[in-house]
């Protein structure tokens, strides 16, 4: 997280990120730095603006102030190409079916990229491989929309990592996921990372990702209330009421990363 | 039958119809996905005010052949507002809407200027219901190239394209570029609806896209395939339609629709039977 001691630059860097939504600031100049092999955790309660500063990072989301980095770049969409992004659910089902690989292979597009640049067989083994990583090869030619919450949420984890992304962005990838998906997400976590891969992924709790987390950052009405070693590592638990896992005041006080303007509440 | 193909203008009519039955389910298809079905009614009705001000050019140059302008009007003005749905749909306004706009005006436009044009609106007609017995040579040449641009364009595009029309929010953050891939998908509507017009005319234009997608999507759950089926059965109703009409003096344009909608009927019914028999065994 700290840029200062890291000889190469950051994977992703976003500084003082602001976002205003038909007149209303969603985010309040956020700060998150993301190195290679590193996971930050994003968490913060409902409308907190988790969502909205991913969608910021990934570019689905004008931004009012700050800027993006990407490999010590300006987030432009050549740029883009190394990124893999896992939005919150598939969106809206569009008019016509798509199978699941037909899904999975639109990730191998990206700037300058209208086709994928492989022989189909090539994509087809990509897709597949992909598919598996997640457990979910045997729906390859299913229609996307019939399929559960937790299979398209794979569906949508595959299309990504089939970027073979150095930067993955996943928005609360375990919503709606079984116990033993989480296990097994949290699994292929686990070699991404040691792949080198910078992880940020937005979560209401900790779960079986628990342990592969290096940093949280906490937002509260858009706002960064904390950023720092994820809660296990504080002995902070989640207590009864709360709707996310968070470090408490009482514990973070020392822990707030300095250089990225991210305060301790 | 044989016979009649023979007559050179019976090959321009099924050439026509062949290559717009063709290309303009592969419009449809993306429309479709990205259920704006009803886009190519509202282009359609801003591409008869460009007839009707193709006509008002024409006369006003003193043209020996008062609609020689019409199509190319036609295509202007068709462009012309596909492109302003598309950017006002991308900041956010309502598309029903702005389709609905577009439609009133466009026809109500085209009827004030035809009749600016000194032409009346039985002139209009063959542009509402189609024309196709009338087709030149020219007009086939016209006809190919725009068709073979479509398909180029819709087929060689699809991955990008579907990526788009599927998941706009991933493929912005693919760095694919999603506002120009956008306007490629209404402009290429546009251009179907004024090919499309010579054949089933601007009332019935959108069906041509639109009816053989809704066919296919009863036989597959891929979009790849979709495309493809919708492709076979848009070219299989138009030259079927059209090769009725040679024997029978039917309105092609009308046929050719009523045979998708019956064909449509057919496979909504027989899928909805199979499944019911598959449920018992």
């Amino acid at each position: 997280m700290n840029a200062a001691t890291t000889p190469t630059p950051a994977v992703l860097e976003a500084r003082e990120i602001s976002v205003s939504l038909q007149g209303t600031q969603i985010l309040h100049q956020v700060s998150l730095q993301a190195n290679a092999g590193e996971v930050v955790a994003l968490m913060g309660g409902n409308g907190s603006g988790k969502s909205t500063f991913v969608r910021a990072l990934v570019g689905a989301t004008p931004v009012s102030g700050g800027e993006v980095a990407l490999w010590g770049q300006p987030a432009t969409p050549p740029a883009r190409t190394r990124v893999g992004y896992v939005p919150q659910r598939m969106s809206a089902a569009g008019g016509v079916a798509a199978t699941a690989a037909e899904v999975v292979a639109s990730g191998l597009l990206g700037h300058r990229r209208l086709r994928p640049e492989r022989s189909a067989r090539t994509v087809r083994d990509s897709v597949m491989h992909a598919l598996s990583t997640l457990g979910v090869d045997d729906l390859a030619s299913r229609d996307v929309s019939q399929l559960s919450g937790g299979q398209q949420q794979r569906v949508l984890i595959a299309r990504a990592l089939v970027r073979q992304p150095g930067l993955l962005i996943l928005d609360e990838p375990l919503a709606g996921v079984d116990l033993q998906s989480q296990v097994a997400f949290a699994h292929a976590l686990g070699h991404l990372k040691e792949d080198g891969v910078a992880i940020v992924v937005v979560l209401h709790e900790l779960g079986a990702l628990g342990r592969h987390i290096d940093t949280s950052v906490v937002l509260e009405a858009g706002r960064v209330t904390y950023a720092g070693k994820p809660p296990r590592d504080l002995g902070v638990h989640a207590l009864p009421g709360h709707d996310h896992e968070h470090p408490h005041d009482d514990h973070d006080a020392g822990h707030a990363r300095p250089g990225l303007g991210l305060e301790a509440p | 039958m044989i016979e009649l193909l023979s007559d050179p203008l019976v090959q321009r009519m099924l050439i026509v119809g062949l290559l717009v039955g063709l290309s303009a389910p592969v419009v449809g298809t993306y429309l479709v996905q990205r259920r704006m079905a009803l886009l190519g009614d509202g282009i359609g009705h801003v591409a008869l005010a460009g007839v009707a001000a193709g006509w008002l050019a024409g006369s006003a140059a003193d043209l020996a052949e008062r609609d020689a302008l019409a199509l190319p009007g036609a295509i202007i003005f068709a462009v012309a507002g596909a492109v302003t749905i598309e950017r006002m749909r991308s900041r956010g306004a309502a598309a029903d809407v702005v389709m609905a706009i577009l439609f009133y005006g466009g026809i109500a436009t085209g009827v004030l200027l035809i009749g600016a044009a000194g032409a009346s609106n039985a002139n209009l007609l063959g542009y509402l219901f189609g024309s196709i017995s009338t087709v030149t040579w020219t007009d086939v040449w016209v006809t190919a190239a725009l068709a073979v641009a479509i398909l180029v364009v819709g087929l060689g595009l699809r991955p990008a394209l579907f990526a788009v029309t599927h998941d706009q929010e991933f493929a912005r953050s693919t760095g694919l570029p999603v506002a120009a891939l956008n306007m490629a998908v209404a402009i290429l509507a546009a251009v179907t609806i004024t090919v499309a017009m010579r054949v089933v005319g601007v009332l019935l234009v959108s069906a041509l896209m639109i009816v053989p997608v809704a066919i296919a999507q009863q036989l597959t759950h891929s979009f790849s395939r979709t495309m493809h089926a919708a492709m076979v059965l848009g070219a299989a109703l138009t030259v079927t339609g059209l090769s009725i009409t040679l024997e029978h003096n039917i309105q092609p344009g009308a046929l050719i629709v009523v045979l998708g909608v019956g064909a449509f009927i057919l496979t909504t019914v027989g899928r909805a039977l199979l499944n019911s028999l598959r449920r018992v065994a």
